[in-house]
């Protein structure tokens, strides 16, 4: 019982202190791959502690939702990926919370984001949640089904049940898989406002989306909400990475040695996975924002498709 | 066999199934030619996958077939013929992405529940096998139907026949020389159909279809 307590508060101790520092390796492989020097990987800690440090300026016509929402959409975002076993299974909300409420939690955020954005009655804002409710009302059935494909295969919607499923050998090759991991691929790219849809590295773009919506946050409150996005990026990776790679992944109990196992396999896939990530991104050019709903249009459909050809395949349990 | 050389057999044939998709989603024209010769090589591996399995020596041709007419022959070709007739930069206007795919999926449910009842006797690999193959069939065809362009429409008669293949290979029961025979009518179709488009071409100076419609007097406008 205590040992699953310290699993929960170190995972979730754990994955709040890695998310700048994945942000920022994602940045520096980012800019070696364009042979450009890149900033050090720790520069994402620094520019959330100038930005805590400085005042925030506020729109006068602002409501108290405008204040609230960083503070909320920062706290939804955290519990949800302090529910994705990272480096060990065996969390002490496993049994509460599984992948549908991981997606609910997210959805809830979305949503004040886009309130916050609409409050102060800026253009930019209204255009940055009207696109990204756009993009939404299509990324989240696509995950809600790949999510649907895993659970119908592995009999569970528990990650850690989904996870200890997916390392056992039974688990055998099977195109509903590879359907659902396509589609968890592109719901994560489009989701954190990777390359193919949004542009992360700029601030003024008309085409821009996630941006837009936080254009008039400044001081703790961006702080917040920047780290929230961090945060978001590290849940999808390890989302995939707990899902169809749980190799190395400490089983509730393991023992010191087993811990650290999986905590120096859980940075080695996270590192692959931001290096994929990032090469997939310079190897793409941006697409224009009304062929994004027919990319992510895609992932819905491929995430359909794995649950319709469960039917006629051999699901090994 | 063990459960692992199923699984891929059902990997590979559920692949054919994605990569139909995938050429009702794509819209330029060496993007479909590119997808639809990795349809056919997915086809020859599939097909030699079942050779290996089923032990029939004759399936390797089939496969061999499959890989050199449908995964070089037929698509260098094509090629040509785009480059030819001067439309590789034209992008189709398709009907709308969206619906077509919607319709392909309600397409595959469809096959899938034809197959299953219908198969009740057959192993259940087989009946994977002909579900996913009536599937290609029926996709090629929903492309053939949505796509003006008569070069998207001869790639769509080509995946259907990938289709065809798929399932014979899959029944165990069709002879060598109906497949030859096959893919040799599948060849001369091509041909006559490269002959028919600078045809249509020479007449009308596009290849859109709509061009025949209106000199039928079908069209309103």
């Amino acid at each position: 019982m205590i040992a699953d307590w310290l699993t929960q508060l170190t995972q979730s101790a754990l994955v709040l202190g890695l998310a700048p520092l994945l942000v920022g390796v994602t940045r520096k492989i980012r800019a070696r791959l364009l042979r450009r020097q890149g900033a050090s990987i720790f520069q994402p800690y620094r520019d959330l502690l100038k930005l805590i440090r400085k005042e925030a300026v506020i729109a006068d016509n602002a409501s108290w939702l405008f204040r609230a929402a960083p503070y909320v959409i920062f706290a939804t975002t955290w519990i949800a990926a302090a529910l994705i076993p990272t480096f060990a299974t065996g969390l002490i909300w496993s049994t509460a919370a599984d992948v549908i409420v991981i997606v609910a939690l997210l959805g809830t955020a979305r949503f004040l984001l886009a309130l916050a954005a609409l409050d102060v009655g800026t253009s930019f804002g209204g255009i940055g949640s009207s696109r990204e409710m756009m993009f939404a009302s299509l990324a989240e059935p696509a995950m809600l089904m790949a999510v649907f494909t895993l659970s119908l295969f592995a009999g569970s919607t528990q990650l850690s049940s989904i996870s200890a499923y997916m390392h056992a050998p039974q688990a055998g090759l099977s195109i509903s898989l590879a359907l659902a991991l396509a589609a968890l691929i592109i719901v994560s790219i489009g989701e954190n406002a990777r390359i193919p849809v949004d542009n992360p590295a700029t601030h003024l773009e008309l085409t821009m989306v996630h941006e837009a919506m936080i254009l008039e946050y400044s001081g703790r409150h961006l702080a917040v909400l920047e780290a929230a996005a961090a945060v978001k990026l590290l849940l999808y990776l390890s989302l995939i990475a707990c899902i169809f790679a749980p190799w190395g992944t400490a089983i509730a109990g393991a023992g010191a040695f087993g811990y650290a196992i999986g905590l120096g396999a859980y940075l080695v896939k996270l590192t692959v996975l931001a290096f994929a990530l990032v090469a997939f991104e310079t190897a793409i050019a941006k697409m224009r924002v009304f062929r994004v709903p027919e990319f992510l249009g895609v992932a819905l459909m491929l995430g359909l498709l794995g649950t319709i050809l469960l039917f006629v395949s051999r699901i090994p349990h | 066999m063990t459960p692992l050389d199923a699984d891929i057999a059902h990997l590979l044939a559920g692949t054919m199934v994605l990569v139909s998709f995938l050429l009702l989603y794509q819209d330029r024209m060496f993007g479909l030619l590119n997808l639809f010769a990795l349809q056919a090589g997915v086809l020859a591996l599939s097909v030699g996958w079942q050779a290996y399995l089923q032990h029939a020596p004759h399936l390797f041709i089939t496969a061999l077939i499959a890989l050199v007419f449908k995964g070089i022959v037929i698509p260098v070709a094509l090629r040509r013929i785009v480059v030819r007739l001067g439309i590789h930069r034209t992008i189709e206007t398709v009907v709308s992405i969206g619906p077509t795919m919607l319709f392909g999926i309600s397409l595959v449910a469809l096959s899938i529940i034809v197959m299953l009842p219908v198969t009740e006797t057959a192993s259940a690999f087989v009946r994977e096998d002909l579900a996913f193959a009536l599937s290609v069939v029926l996709l090629g065809f929903l492309m053939m139907v949505t796509r003006r362009n008569a070069v998207s429409q001869v790639i769509g008669f080509m995946s259907l026949e990938n289709g065809l293949v798929l399932a014979a290979t899959g029944a165990r029961g069709m002879p060598l020389v109906v497949e030859i025979s096959v893919g040799f009518s599948v060849l001369i179709a091509f041909i006559v159909i490269g002959l028919f488009l600078f045809r249509i071409r020479e007449r009308f100076d596009t290849v859109d279809l709509q061009a025949l419609d209106m000199s039928r007097g079908e069209s309103e406008s």
